[in-house]
C-alpha cells in the first residue's frame, strides 16, 4: 500500500510536467515573434552593461550555504526523534539537548566569527 | 480494480490542479482588488461589464489570454535551456507538493472499489508527510537561482544569489518551528496531526511561539513581502525575473501562488486544527458532515489567503542583514529552545 501511494506521487510529477509544458508549447505555438535587436538586449535599464554578470560575488552566500546544511540535516535527524519522542524517555531527551548544545556551539561560533553579519 | 484505481487518482490530480489554478487565477484578481482597497482605489472592474458581472470578475481570462498571446522574448543573451527550464520548474515544485495535503477529512465509505475509504488527498497514507511537502517546497529554489543564473543580466543575478541565501536561511526555523506540534501529535501525517487537534485542542494554543515562527518563514518561503527582496521592484527592476515575459513570466506567477496556498493549508493543518471547528469533530461520519468539512478546510486557508495579501499591503520591506539577522540570530535559537522547553513538557509535565 506504501508503495503504491508514492506511485500515485509518480503520476502527479508526471502531469505535472505536462501541466508545466503545456502551456509553453501553447504560448510557442500562437505568441508572436518579431526579434529585434534593441528587444533582445540585456535588459539593464536602457545602460549598456558593464562587464562580466557573473563576476565574483560575496563569499558569505557560499558560507550560509554551509551552515545551512549543517542545520538542514539536524533538523532531519529530528524528525524521526520527534515522533517517536514518547516511548524513548529521559535519556531521549538528555541526548537530543546534547546533539543541539553541539550545534548551538557551531551557531554561537559562526555568530562570533562574523558570518552572519551582512553589512 | 486497478484501473478504477488510476481513473480515481487521475481524476483526483485533475480535480485538485484544475481548482488550484483556478484559484490562483482568481487570487491575483483578489489581490490586486485587496491592493486597490488598501490604497482608496477600485481596482480592476472593467472585464465583465458587458455581461453584468461586478468586480472585474473576468479579469483572469483577460490576463490569462493576455499571458498566451504576448510575445515570448526570449533575450539573445540568455543560457537557454536553463533560461526555459527555471519556469518549468518553478510550477511542477509547487503542483507535486500537493501530493500529501489532505483537503479534507477521511471519507466515510468505500465508494468504489478501492475497498478503502474515500480520502480528499492524492496520495494518502504516506507517512512522511511534512517532510515530504518541506522537501519538495525546496526544490523551489532551483526556479529562483536557475532564473536569476541563466538571465545574464545583473540584477536578475543579484536577486537570485539574495533568494537563495534567503530561501534556504528560512528553511532551517520552518523546519524546525513544527517539531514541537510533531512531537506532541507523534506523528508526521498531516492526517493524524489534525486527529490529534480535534480530540484535544488546536495547535496554535500549545504552539504558539511555533506558530509564529512558522507563518514568519512560510512568508519567506513564499517571497512574499515584507520578505520579497529577491525581487524587489525598486533596487532590482524585478529580481530573478527581470527577463522573462509573457507565459515564462506567468508560470513564475503560478508557481507563487501555488505556493501561497500550499503554505496556507499547512498553516491551517498544523495550528488551526485543520477542519476541525467546536461543532465538527471526528465523531460525525457521512458525506455530509465530509464535505462540510472540506469547505471549513477551505474557509480557513482563504482566510490565511487574505491575510498574507493584507500583510503585503501593510508592511514595507526588509533590508538584506535585518533579514538574515531575523533567521538566523533570533528564530533558529528561539525555535530551538521551543523544541526543547516543548520535549521537557511532554516528558515531565504529560507524562508521556
Amino acid at each position: 500500500m506504501i508503495a503504491l501511494n508514492y506511485g500515485f506521487i509518480a503520476i502527479l510529477l508526471v502531469l505535472a510536467i505536462a501541466f508545466a509544458l503545456l502551456p509553453l508549447a501553447i504560448a510557442g505555438l500562437i505568441a508572436p515573434r518579431r526579434p529585434s535587436r534593441d528587444k533582445n538586449d540585456i535588459y539593464e535599464c536602457g545602460l549598456r552593461t558593464q562587464g562580466e554578470t557573473w563576476v565574483r560575488f560575496r563569499v558569505q552566500y557560499y558560507i550560509v550555504a554551509l551552515l545551512f546544511v549543517v542545520f538542514d540535516i539536524e533538523t532531519v535527524f529530528l524528525y524521526p526523534w520527534a515522533v517517536s519522542y514518547g516511548g524513548l524517555g529521559t535519556f531521549a531527551l538528555v541526548e537530543m539537548v546534547i546533539f543541539l548544545l553541539m550545534l548551538a556551539v557551531a551557531l554561537v561560533y559562526a555568530w562570533a566569527k562574523g558570518v552572519l553579519r551582512w553589512f | 480494480m486497478d484501473v478504477w484505481l488510476i481513473a480515481g487518482i487521475l481524476f483526483k490530480i485533475l480535480v485538485v490542479v484544475g481548482i488550484s489554478q483556478g484559484a490562483v487565477a482568481y487570487l491575483i484578481l483578489v489581490e490586486r482588488k485587496i491592493a486597490a482597497y488598501a490604497q482608496d482605489r477600485i481596482g480592476p472592474n472593467r472585464c465583465g461589464r458587458e455581461v453584468r458581472l461586478p468586480f472585474g470578475l473576468l479579469q483572469p481570462i483577460a490576463d490569462g489570454a493576455k499571458m498566451l498571446l504576448k510575445e515570448d522574448v526570449i533575450p539573445s543573451y540568455v543560457n537557454k535551456p536553463l533560461y526555459i527550464l527555471a519556469p518549468a520548474i518553478a510550477i511542477i515544485a509547487a503542483t507535486i507538493g500537493f501530493a500529501v495535503v489532505p483537503f479534507g477529512p477521511v471519507g466515510p465509505s468505500a465508494p468504489t472499489a478501492l475497498g478503502a475509504p474515500f480520502q480528499f488527498q492524492i496520495a494518502p497514507g504516506v507517512d512522511v508527510g511534512i517532510v515530504y511537502v518541506f522537501a519538495v517546497g525546496s526544490l523551489g529554489v532551483y526556479a529562483v537561482v536557475l532564473a536569476g543564473w541563466a538571465s545574464n543580466n545583473k540584477y536578475a543575478f543579484l536577486g537570485g544569489l539574495r533568494s537563495s541565501a534567503q530561501l534556504i536561511s528560512y528553511e532551517v526555523p520552518l523546519g524546525l518551528s513544527i517539531l514541537g506540534m510533531v512531537l506532541i501529535a507523534r506523528s508526521l501525517d498531516l492526517n493524524k496531526i489534525i486527529e490529534w487537534q480535534d480530540r484535544n485542542v488546536w495547535g496554535i494554543f500549545i504552539q504558539p511561539i511555533g506558530f509564529l515562527l512558522f507563518l514568519i518563514s512560510s512568508f519567506a518561503e513564499t517571497n512574499r513581502l515584507p520578505f520579497d527582496l529577491p525581487e524587489s521592484e525598486q533596487e532590482l527592476v524585478g529580481g530573478f525575473h527581470t527577463e522573462y515575459s509573457a507565459m515564462k513570466f506567468g508560470m513564475f506567477f503560478l508557481g507563487e501562488y501555488l505556493n501561497i496556498i500550499t503554505t496556507s493549508y499547512l498553516v491551517v493543518i498544523l495550528f488551526l486544527g485543520g477542519w476541525d471547528l467546536p461543532f465538527l469533530n471526528a465523531g460525525q461520519t457521512g458525506w455530509l458532515p465530509a464535505f462540510l468539512k472540506a469547505f471549513v478546510l477551505l474557509g480557513k486557508v482563504g482566510a490565511i489567503v487574505v491575510f498574507i495579501m493584507w500583510v503585503r499591503w501593510t508592511l514595507p520591506r526588509f533590508r538584506y542583514d535585518q533579514l538574515m539577522d531575523l533567521a538566523w540570530k533570533t528564530m533558529i535559537p528561539l525555535a530551538i529552545l521551543n523544541l526543547v522547553a516543548t520535549a521537557i513538557v511532554v516528558q515531565y509535565a504529560w507524562g508521556h
